[in-house]
């Protein structure tokens, strides 16, 4: 059994705000690229699943020829291998594309590494549309686990998990392969190490394109529009008491009197 | 997309910035600020630190250090100071002042023996030079080693020794031969817990109050002969090679204050207004943070420049002391800017400007005063100061060797 993590490279979210609607429509970004902030939770689970279970770990993301910065630092955390999708091989497509194109990889590497599980994080900062993992689901026909908080155990060709819903908590059982969006409370992703940055830093990644994949033609949802929210405008009020338990006190009222809590 | 300073660097270190500034901004920045207010070391960063690789960061895997190279120590420390002065002065003292001089100078029983523990951070160690009556003058110094048989006899006293209270290993200088002026000067490293031995803590600090500053007592300590680092009366030479290395981490350091200054000074002037608009649109204001940022690319390079001499095992220490020269007094700089762009705002310790104000201000002292920094530049340029080779040069970085 082994692992392939789907990862994708995102602006840092510190600079989000400052992108503007023409780099994200033209996708020419001035802004640091970094892993995306909730798969490094995957990154780390498919690593600690990799020392719990003798298992390895294959990172996987689509993006251009040269954006492999997301890989490289999936590698540094120490995940053994790294495959970039060529965009290309879904371009113009949508989110259904993309999931048919991540399919296929993740069917390319079973190929040579015998996949049995996918790991994902539950949506990107840019993108958000937290449903790429369910179209790779589809595509390759496993079952889905979605907001998967701690992998209890596998063996036998079952996996065991827990999974968070609104209000509870369920412990679930699932014959492999199964594709897994992990929620953040799963783990606490590790730094890069050295020894995983100087591996990275000498990594040569695989790249994939159409030669190597079929993607079928896919564009059913689009970008009709796009512009920038508004920025809020924020009040700042401070609440004043003579103790802490005054100041607790008046400060509840004021977030049930905004109908916060 | 890669910044311009991005480009002086590899891949790999590339990966390093990024990892030691998210280290810094995760573990560091939400704590600091609680610890500077206290005067309090921050412990719980060590073990965190030693995890990492930091506290071995530039010593060969074979004794027990991450096998990175020189210019990595510098982004390192960059980063940590980009959080706080006292973080990256952790890093100078226990590595930079007391394990590369063992990793230069030791026999080779002496690096199996001290570096793997000192690099696992098993052990904290810190460097004795400073004494309450000698400073820059530190060929002035008063402490004594006789050597008695196979052990030498210490006594004297060392002041504004950082981690002094926390380290495990002392590296210190003692006259060996008190005639021969810095000719007598010998170097030793001696443990916690030796009889004699004693610290303490120093209070009151301007700056770096995350740090531990304080002095060593020593009264009669029984030193064994093996411990002694280097030959007799090296002990000179041996303190002004550490501070090639500490100096080196100190100007890097600084450009991580820069750095902080500009980014809490850009956010700050483009959301506080007055007269209607953002100060960022007042041209006084961007004259400072045009300084700023003239004053961080000048940095840069100078670290960039004594960093890659170092990797290449080229003498340095008229380009380190430039850029410890240079760099900490254009932090200096960039913290009174900052803290005047947050006008009353930056007096007060809600922001961290002001810390960096405070912190700047030890930097323009230790590891060679700004005034003597100058005077080792005029002598320099003047051709009256010249390096002679070592008898034992820092190695130039080898990664295939070293990792």
């Amino acid at each position: 059994m082994n692992i392939a993590v789907l990862i994708k490279q995102t602006p840092d979210t510190a600079e989000l705000p400052k992108i503007s609607v023409e780099e994200a429509l033209s996708g020419e970004l001035r802004a640091t690229m970094v892993l995306n902030p909730w798969d490094e939770f995957a990154v780390e689970e498919a690593i600690d699943l990799s020392d719990r279970f003798g298992c390895q770990t294959t990172a996987v993301s689509m993006g251009r020829a040269d954006e492999t910065d997301a890989l490289k630092h999936a590698l540094a955390m120490g995940v053994e291998n790294a495959l970039l999708v060529d965009e290309e091989v879904a371009s113009g497509g949508d989110e259904w594309a993309a999931a048919d194109a991540l399919a296929a990889a993740v069917t390319k590497v079973g190929e040579e590494r015998d996949v049995e599980l996918v790991l994902a994080g539950k949506m990107s900062v840019d993108g958000n549309s937290g449903v790429i993992y369910a179209g790779v689901a589809c595509k390759l026909g496993w079952d889905l686990l979605v907001n998967v908080t701690r992998i209890v155990d596998i063996a036998d060709g079952t996996l065991i998990a827990e999974q968070a819903f609104e209000g509870g908590q369920e412990t679930v059982e699932v014959p492999l392969p199964v594709v897994i969006s992990v929620a953040k409370e799963i783990n606490e992703p590790r730094y890069p190490s050295f020894m995983g940055i100087r591996k990275a830093s000498r990594a040569a990644i695989p790249v994939l394109g159409s030669a190597d994949i079929q993607v079928a033609a896919s564009s059913t949802a689009r970008w009709t529009d796009l512009e920038k929210p508004e920025v809020e405008q924020v009040q700042v009020r401070i609440i004043e008491g003579d103790s802490v338990e005054e100041k607790a006190a008046r400060l509840a009222d004021a977030l049930m009197a905004e109908k916060v809590i | 997309m890669a910044s311009s300073s991005e480009l002086l660097y590899t891949e790999e270190h590339n990966l390093v910035r990024k990892m030691a500034y998210d280290f810094t901004r995760n573990e560091v920045m939400p704590i600091i600020a609680e610890h500077d207010r206290n005067h309090s070391f921050p412990h719980e960063l060590l073990p965190r630190m030693a995890q990492l690789g930091f506290l071995g960061i530039c010593l060969p895997a074979c004794y027990g250090g991450a096998g990175m190279d020189f210019l990595s120590l510098g982004i390192v420390s960059e980063a940590l100071e980009y959080g706080d002065s006292s973080v990256r002065e952790t890093v100078a003292v226990h590595l930079a002042l007391h394990a590369l001089p063992i990793f230069q100078w030791g026999t080779e029983e002496q690096k199996r023996t001290f570096l793997p523990g000192l690099a696992a951070g098993d052990q904290i160690a810190c460097f004795g030079l400073t004494e309450p009556g000698a400073g820059s003058d530190a060929a002035a110094l008063q402490a004594r080693a006789q050597r008695q048989g196979g052990e030498y006899i210490l006594s004297g006293e060392k002041m504004w020794i950082t981690l002094a209270d926390v380290a495990d290993r002392f590296l210190v200088f003692a006259k060996t031969q008190p005639d021969q002026g810095a000719r007598g000067i010998s170097a030793f490293i001696l443990e916690r817990g030796w009889k004699g031995l004693s610290t303490g803590t120093l209070e009151g600090k301007m700056g770096v109050r995350a740090s531990n500053t304080g002095w060593i007592n020593m009264q009669e300590v029984r030193v064994p002969a093996e411990y002694r680092l280097g030959q007799e009366g090296e002990g000179f030479k041996i303190a002004m090679s550490c501070l090639d290395n500490a100096r080196f981490g100190v100007a890097a350091g600084s450009v991580g204050i820069i750095r902080a200054c500009i980014d809490e000074s850009v956010k700050y002037a483009l959301q506080r207004k007055t007269f209607g608009k953002p100060i960022a649109e007042h041209q006084l204001i961007q004259q400072m943070i045009a300084q700023m940022q003239q004053d961080l690319d000048i940095g840069e390079l100078l670290v960039w420049k004594a960093g890659t001499l170092k990797n290449q095992g080229v003498r340095n220490t008229r380009e380190t002391s430039m850029a410890k020269w240079f760099c900490t007094e254009a932090a200096r700089r960039a913290a009174d800017n900052a803290v005047q762009i947050h006008g009353a705002y930056g007096y007060s310790d809600e922001y961290n400007v002001e810390r960096h104000l405070r912190n700047t201000k030890s930097a323009v002292i230790y590891e060679g005063t700004s005034q003597i920094h100058t005077l080792m530049q005029a002598a320099y340029t003047l051709g009256m100061r010249e390096d002679r080779p070592l008898r034992c040069p820092m190695p130039a970085y080898d990664p295939d060797a070293w990792q």
